[in-house]
């Protein structure tokens, strides 16, 4: 039976592994094998090894300067999106008595998802700028005389559009995890004396831990590939790695592209990888 | 699903424990949930309402009269691109997508329910395609073509691009479907004397439908939205997300809104057909149950 079902196991699995291994597995040991070489300039690769293209990402500060832009955003935005994504949930899980209503308002934080996320990010537009509505608001109840610059093409309105977007991948997994919450837990820690606050601290939070760890693999692994919402929301004035990584394809440098798509891909591997050896990722979706 | 009832007065009770009401708390968070809700579709909507001005429209409020002038000028315009084109082959690369990634993530997810040799391997594998920098993918992809001298095009290379997106959400959607799977269902099958590809198409099939259902819904809608795979991938002709980039850079006219506006009404309605089967499907189980 083992046998057989080991059998029965990679058939069934072939067809993923034919798409893996060519647009998955290939494509990282091609980027990789070229962070090796160097360029002709046109587009072309010349097969002499070196490492000349990750001594330049660590010794150039402009690069560095990069990364740290980077991992601001990626911190900003998980922590914005912890926060709200964690509350929205608990709302839904321990506030809504009906469960139908509470599965329906959670399809309402959902529907966006399925929706085109450069619109999403552009609609920001006539909220944010110089001339939207935010600022005539604030203007018509005398609040300021001049309109606020910062709120559109700067950071507040890069991390803006990163919330926006990604609050939602907070939401579903930390909605799972405390909806699996036994309420009988929460009745007998209250029969037995526990405050709110202990609730929350002893029972809430240890046991949505695993929903928060998912979350934030989505959350981290989309922020640090993205360079989309950075450029177009920054107006220019923000770059971020895999901007520049785009920047260096566009003028045909293969090979520091490759470096810093290595590099960038090791960050951002260690960051999932420490949060898959905490939790089980793959227990918490089966389960 | 005995618990339901008990858990439901557990639950307003235990957090509210004083007798008089919700609590405090309550308020607080419902105001943080309205105004996520809002913030959620208010930006959206304003680009919808915009959409609709007239020729003297322009990007920020107020509204400048009414009519669908934005509209027409969007397929009609040379100067905003290939619209017409780039929408047809998103539809037609969500579609193939959508068919490879429901078949794929089925069989994965019947692979999934015991453990075999290497599993480990191929989850991870999968879950490092899900977070893999989607452009960095697109680039390797790109330099393999260059390198093995195969053209990219929108319907090969991007269509396996975008699998590589795809496929790992669908087969996530598949485990949590499979866990509500009871495997004695298909055990009573073969015990009836069913073959094995009978007791697929006549058990396994229908009781996962509305799963396989959801994974169309990712499929389709992911790979509709997708834009970093794709871009190195896709050749000389656009999809829908590479015009719409290239319009945020180039067109700063209503237009662009009102490409937002015909794009999520396709969204929606793919949403509402698929939320609405399985709505359907659930409904027509629920009430073929024989009374007990």
């Amino acid at each position: 039976m083992a046998a057989r079902d080991g059998v029965f196991g990679w058939l069934y699995i072939s067809p993923l592994m034919l798409v893996l291994v060519p647009f998955f597995v290939a494509p990282i040991l091609v980027v990789l094998a070229a962070s090796f070489l160097q360029s002709d300039g046109f587009g072309g690769l010349i097969a002499s090894p070196t490492l000349q293209n990750y001594v330049d990402i660590f010794t150039s500060g402009l690069t560095l300067n990069l990364y740290v832009e980077t991992i601001k955003f990626t911190l900003l935005t998980w922590l914005f999106s912890l926060i709200i994504g964690f509350w929205v949930a608990y709302f839904l899980v321990f506030h809504i008595r009906s469960p139908l209503l509470a599965i329906g308002l959670f399809l309402l934080c959902t529907v966006p998802f399925w929706t085109s996320n450069i619109i999403r990010m552009i609609s920001w537009i006539p909220l944010l700028g110089k001339e939207g509505l935010i600022n005539m608001a604030l203007i018509k109840s005398g609040v300021v005389h001049e309109p606020l610059e910062f709120l559109l093409f700067s950071s507040f309105s890069v991390v803006v559009a990163y919330v926006h977007q990604l609050t939602i991948f907070m939401i579903v997994p930390i909605f799972n995890s405390m909806g699996r919450i036994d309420k009988r837990v929460v009745e007998a820690a209250l029969d037995a004396g526990a405050s709110r606050f202990d609730i929350m601290r002893l029972i809430v939070l240890p046991l949505s831990k695993n929903g928060i760890a998912l979350g934030t693999i989505f959350v981290v692994s989309i922020v640090m590939g993205d360079f989309f919402v950075i450029k177009v929301m920054s107006g220019g004035g923000s770059a971020s790695v895999v901007g520049a990584l785009y920047e260096d394809v566009g003028v045909l440098q293969y090979p520091s592209a490759a470096a810093s798509a290595v590099v960038l891909t090791i960050m951002v591997t260690l960051v999932v990888t420490a949060i898959l050896r905490s939790v089980d990722v793959r227990k918490e979706i089966t389960l | 699903m005995s618990t339901a009832p008990a858990s439901k007065t557990v639950a307003g009770h235990a957090i509210a424990p004083r007798a008089s009401g919700r609590p405090w708390t309550f308020y607080v968070l419902l105001a943080v949930f309205v105004l996520y809700v809002l913030a959620l579709y208010g930006p959206m909507f304003c680009i919808y309402i915009l959409s609709f001005q007239d020729v003297r429209g322009g990007l920020v409020f107020p509204m400048k009269g009414l009519s669908l002038h934005w509209f027409v000028d969007l397929f009609t315009q040379v100067r905003t691109g290939d619209v017409k084109g780039s929408f047809d082959r998103s539809v037609k690369l969500a579609v193939i997508v959508t068919v490879i990634t429901v078949v794929v993530s089925f069989l994965a997810g019947l692979a999934f329910r015991r453990r075999f040799r290497g599993d480990g391997v191929v989850f991870y594998l999968m879950i490092g395609s899900l977070v893999a920098p989607g452009l960095v993918l697109s680039i390797g992809i790109g330099l393999l073509l260059t390198f093995i001298g195969v053209e990219a095009r929108w319907y090969t290379s991007a269509v396996g691009a975008q699998l590589s997106w795809t496929l790992p959400f669908g087969v996530l959607v598949m485990f949590a479907v499979m866990s509500r799977f009871d495997r004695a269902w298909e055990e009573a099958a073969y015990d009836l004397g069913a073959s094995r590809w009978q007791a697929m198409r006549l058990v396994v099939i229908p009781i996962l439908a509305p799963g396989l259902v959801a994974v169309a819904l990712f499929g389709f809608t992911l790979s509709y939205d997708e834009f970093a795979r794709t871009l190195q991938t896709a050749g000389s002709l656009n999809t829908l997300p590479l015009e719409i980039w290239s319009m945020t850079l180039n067109v700063t006219s209503p237009s662009l809104y009102a490409l937002g506006t015909v794009t999520t009404i396709i969204s929606f309605v793919i949403i509402a057909v698929c939320l609405g089967t399985i709505g359907r499907m659930q409904k027509r189980r629920a009430s073929r149950v024989p009374p007990l």
